[in-house]
């Protein structure tokens, strides 16, 4: 019997609710099945298993919130299931038991919330809509909805929770909404700059020709294969750690841990207030057309739901882009445990010499934070350099 | 021949996509003709979404130089609506 316990999911996570299973007793598991769905302060989190087996027995129901290594589940290993198979009959009167006493428990758990089928189809209700019901102490699911495809909207949830409503509430869910992740967020920001010596450094890259070749090549794409600049931005910052390797990888156990794989964590800032930053993998390693799509399919489940586990953790290092609302520079903060951080601002326009003469050019601010105890300012400035000048060849990205 | 869609019909697809693509927005807050961007944090891989479901939805291509367009929810409603017209009189 192995034990399946709830992971960290990032240095700052401490607990999590249950909220689905996708398995039950007796199911078989691959390596990186997702098994279950655990709701963080950082939006709903599918979490996977990477160990091949049968699913044994279930020991956190829906709802349960627990902290970080609790065990959610037992399954029998493959190597496991030979050994099992042999002792089999001796143990057999005791599995029957334990089987028993297994179905009662999963009975008198999902007795009270019988209404809740592990396949059931999710009514449509907005995050917004889903945290205020909960706040006002209203069920979502019976609130009826008018939204699209009788989606429940917040006006639905306002409206079911009558007139008596006040602005009492209003204050109060500020202070809800944002806690769990603000809390999170501050715990890692506050040990990045209690432990790690930053230095930051910070250059104006042209980016003139990047863009063009990135305008000239969606111009000949349908809708779907377009790409957004981002790409662009986190190929050149892979590729430019092969040259400053001491920037990608952990701080830990008092030594810096280089990793020669590029997994980068994309900070996503959510409407619904704070951010997430599940990483990117193996960047160095995919193409352009390869990086466009996992990297719109992370942008959208950070949104909607549905990050996976890994996702959370093995970032070897951040990359922040704030230029979508005009900021200028980034003065980014490392991600504890990782060794630095790339912020990129707006694409500005603005007139630079080019050959001696004044001309219009696209530039992006490009900043590093790192930290001092891996690398020196002269490295991160090589690193900074490299990133420029990969993105004069777009096309060899 | 025509199978024209109404504004309406035309309206209310918008928005499905819309919110397909943000759930979190409100469409009951939401003021359709002030650029989306301004009202939510709507980036441009959210637009990007944006524009792909709407071209999948109305079998269109909407080039970069006409992203200008479609920023607000009555913009995009309009650019719609043109390419809906123009498709039919063309035939």
């Amino acid at each position: 019997m192995t034990e399946f316990r709830l992971p960290s999911l990032g240095a700052d996570m401490e607990v999590a609710t249950l909220r689905e299973w996708f398995v039950k007793p007796g199911d078989k598991i691959k390596k990186g099945d997702i098994v279950a769905a655990v709701e963080t302060d950082k939006g709903i989190i599918d979490i996977e298993i990477f160990e091949p087996g049968t699913i044994e027995r279930i020991l956190v129901q829906p709802d349960e919130k627990v902290p970080v290594g609790t065990v959610l589940a037992t399954f029998c290993g493959e190597a496991e299931e030979k050994t099992e198979k042999a002792k089999a009959a001796k143990h057999k009167v005791e599995r029957d038991e334990q089987a028993v006493a297994t179905a009662r428990e999963v009975a008198s758990a999902t007795m009270p919330g019988a209404a809740i089928p592990a396949t059931k189809v999710r009514k449509r209700i907005s995050p917004a809509a889903r945290q205020r019901a909960r706040e006002l102490g209203l069920d979502p699911e019976a609130i009826r909805g008018t939204g699209p495809g009788g989606a429940v909207t917040l006006e639905d949830v306002m409206s079911s929770a009558g007139p008596a409503a006040p602005a009492e509430t209003a204050t109060h869910r500020v202070e809800t909404a944002e806690t769990g992740m603000r809390r999170a967020i501050a715990a890692a920001m506050a040990r990045s700059k209690q432990e790690i010596p930053h230095y930051y450094l910070s250059t104006s890259i042209d980016f003139t020709r990047a863009q063009s070749w990135l305008e000239a090549r969606n111009a000949a794409r349908p809708l779907p294969e377009r790409m957004v600049y981002a790409v662009l931005l986190l190929k050149a910052v892979a590729r430019a750690l092969a040259k400053t390797p001491e920037l990608n990888g952990f701080f830990a156990d008092g030594a810096a841990q280089l990793h020669g794989d590029v997994h980068i964590g994309v900070a996503i800032s959510l409407r619904s207030g704070g951010l997430v930053v599940p990483a990117l993998r193996d960047v160095r390693d995919k193409t352009l057309n390869e990086l466009m799509p996992a990297f719109a399919d992370l942008v959208n489940r950070a949104r909607l739901g549905h990050l996976r586990g890994s996702e959370l953790q093995g970032a070897t290092i951040t990359v922040t882009s704030l230029g979508e609302q005009g900021v200028e520079t980034v003065f980014p903060i490392i991600y504890p445990p990782q060794l630095a951080i790339v912020g990129f601002g707006a694409i500005v326009e603005r007139i630079r010499p080019v050959d001696g003469q004044p001309a219009l050019r696209r530039i992006i601010n490009a900043s590093l934070a790192a930290d001092h105890r891996a690398s020196d300012g002269h490295r991160g400035g090589i690193f900074l350099a490299e990133i420029e000048r990969l993105l004069q060849e777009p096309e060899k990205l | 021949m025509s199978t024209a869609m109404t504004r309406e019909a035309i309206s209310a697809l918008t928005l499905e996509k819309l919110l397909q693509v943000a759930p979190d927005i409100d469409p009951g807050l939401l003021d359709p003709a002030v650029s989306i961007r301004d009202q939510y944090d709507f980036d441009s891989m959210d637009f990007l979404n944006f524009t792909i479901a709407l071209g999948h939805e109305f079998e269109m291509d909407i080039p970069e130089k006409d992203y200008a367009e479609l920023q607000s929810l009555n913009g995009a409603i309009e650019y719609v609506s043109k390419h809906l017209e123009s498709g039919a009189s063309g035939e």
